[in-house]
């Protein structure tokens, strides 16, 4: 199954690690917070993912199963 | 006290005559008199009728969406809820938080109909198979009154309802935010999925629902999904409270059909724009979009008619913006305070947003002295900023900022040129809108707040 990158926003404290360690698919916005790609993760790069993932300071980054839409948030 | 009881049960009788002739007439949800009491409750509106599975397949025909502002099915929330109920139960949160400062129906619902909004409650709970039922409000005069209606109950309902004074804060309602509050956590919003429905109060699925969303599912379960469908339009049914502020002679709560011309719920407000007209509508408050007064008018009242139109129903909210207005001053002001609402929990949103509210405030005021180039730049990096906040938060506050600020350059485009040679009269003239104050009072105290209502909740 195809895996897709999602970071914690509230976890995230904009060490820009990822950034470093995995640019294919991770740029930093002004402020120094990921942006990432979007689409899953090429196969060829997964691993490099995981890696990127562990490395992360502030567990804020994980890397998931892409799931079909769930029902939106109401507010 | 019986005076009160007898002259509303004689008000009860009129609206119950116009059931019973199977009219679409108004109100359905929003008594004119409000129902204080049991008793009177009973005599007005009778007991529940559907239950259970039920009541869920029947809300399901009835095309109930939620009119908190995402207009999501009712009847597929509930029926998901109750498949994951299983055997640990589910959990029911009535939400009436209402922290969208231009919106006032649901307080005024709950000062009117307490006992329709329990009932709706209780039903839900029975349908779901919910362990816990809670109703969260952030006034805590709205919570004594409730607590009153509650009281009353008694052995009335199969779930006692729980009231939660939850600390007051736009991004506070999120439906998040109420499950991490009553998980004894702060009322801000976090991190998803899983969704409340997945895993929300001690883990359980838990149900949130607006509480007018839930007093129409107390009417439903009385009068069935085609009495509900005699009122609105084949693809939005039913009736939805409004709030009309702004330019309006008699600014308030009003119920409507959906599907109801912008313009006439604009004239149950007595008409907007006092000397030429309107010049344009913020349609879904300060988390919706603008529109121009020519195509606001004429465009139906419902979720899928405003979102065409390019704005939004949401919670019902029209802001009247005059022709002597400026649009932009306006939206500055908004912005600037939904900037200051920002929890601080993402960075992006923590930034961006006062980055955009800079902007803006560039845009409508000028301020000092700072020329063209300056006018230039606020626009282009606005454009950037945009792109840079959207989807990045926790919960949509960011989304909703970028929403708002970029459909106010488009729509006041002829402004946005004019103010490059400076700020219009109208920008420094009396604000047409009433925005809370700004983020000094406004950001500083939360958590502190929060503190203070958990131990006198204890």
């Amino acid at each position: 199954m195809s895996k897709r990158l999602r970071v914690n926003p509230i976890l995230c404290d904009a060490h820009g690690v990822c950034a470093g360690l995995l640019p294919e698919l991770i740029s930093l916005d002004p402020w120094g917070y990921p942006i990432l790609a979007p689409g899953p993760v090429p196969a060829e790069l997964e691993s490099l993912a995981r890696r990127t993932v562990a490395s992360c300071p502030a567990l804020a980054l994980l890397l998931e199963p892409s799931l079909p839409a769930l029902a939106r948030e109401t507010r | 006290m019986t005076g009160e009881i007898v002259e509303l049960a004689g008000d009860a009788a009129d609206t119950r005559a116009s059931w019973a002739a199977g009219s679409a007439e108004l109100p359905r949800v929003l008594p004119l008199v409000p129902v204080q009491g049991l008793r009177a409750h009973e005599g007005r509106y009778g007991g529940p009728g559907l239950r259970g599975t039920a009541l869920i397949a029947e809300v399901e025909r009835s095309g109930l969406t939620g009119r908190g502002g995402a207009a999501y099915p009712t009847g597929k929330k509930l029926r998901t809820v109750r498949e994951r109920a299983g055997l640990r139960g589910a959990v029911v949160i009535a939400n009436g938080m209402e922290s969208e400062p231009a919106s006032a129906k649901d307080a005024a619902l709950l000062a009117r109909a307490p006992h329709l909004v329990l009932d709706g409650i209780a039903l839900a709970a029975e349908a779901t198979s919910a362990r816990a039922a809670y109703l969260c409000v952030r006034r805590p005069a709205q919570a004594d009154a409730l607590a009153a209606a509650i009281a009353e109950r008694g052995g009335y309902d199969p779930v006692p309802v729980q009231l939660a004074l939850v600390p007051e804060r736009y991004v506070s309602s999120a439906e998040s935010s109420l499950v991490r509050y009553l998980n004894g956590g702060p009322a801000l919003p976090e991190f998803t999925p899983p969704r409340p429905f997945e895993r929300g109060v001690r883990g359980r699925p838990t149900l949130v629902s607006n509480v007018e969303t839930l007093a129409n599912l107390a009417l439903i379960s009385r009068h069935g999904a085609g009495w509900f469908r005699s009122a609105g339009t084949a693809s939005a049914p039913g009736s939805a409270l409004v709030t009309v502020s702004g330019a309006a002679r008699s600014p308030g709560v009003y119920e409507i059909a959906f599907g109801t011309p912008v313009r006439d719920v604009l004239a149950l407000a007595g008409g907007g724009g006092e000397i030429g007209g309107v010049q344009a509508v913020l349609a879904g408050g300060y988390f919706g979009s603008w529109l121009p007064g020519g195509a606001a008018l004429g465009t139906p009242a419902a979720p899928d008619t405003l979102s065409a139109a390019g704005a939004a129903f949401g919670a019902g909210i029209f802001l009247v913006l005059p022709a002597e207005g400026c649009g932009l001053a306006e939206t500055a002001r908004v912005v600037r305070y939904l900037a200051g609402q920002s929890a601080g929990q993402c960075g992006p949103c923590l930034n961006g947003l006062p980055a955009i509210a800079d902007a803006l405030e560039q845009v409508a005021f000028g301020a000092r002295g700072s020329g063209r180039g300056a006018h230039g730049r606020a626009l282009r990096w606005l454009r950037d900023l945009f792109g840079l906040v959207e989807g990045r938060g926790a919960c949509h506050l960011p989304d909703g900022v970028a929403r708002l600020a970029a459909s106010a350059l488009r729509v006041f485009a002829d402004d946005v040129r004019r103010h490059e040679r400076g700020p219009c009269l109208a920008a420094h003239g009396r604000p047409v809108f009433t925005v809370p104050p700004g983020p000094a009072q406004a950001a500083a105290p939360a958590r502190a707040a929060t503190a203070r209502t958990r131990e006198a909740r204890g």
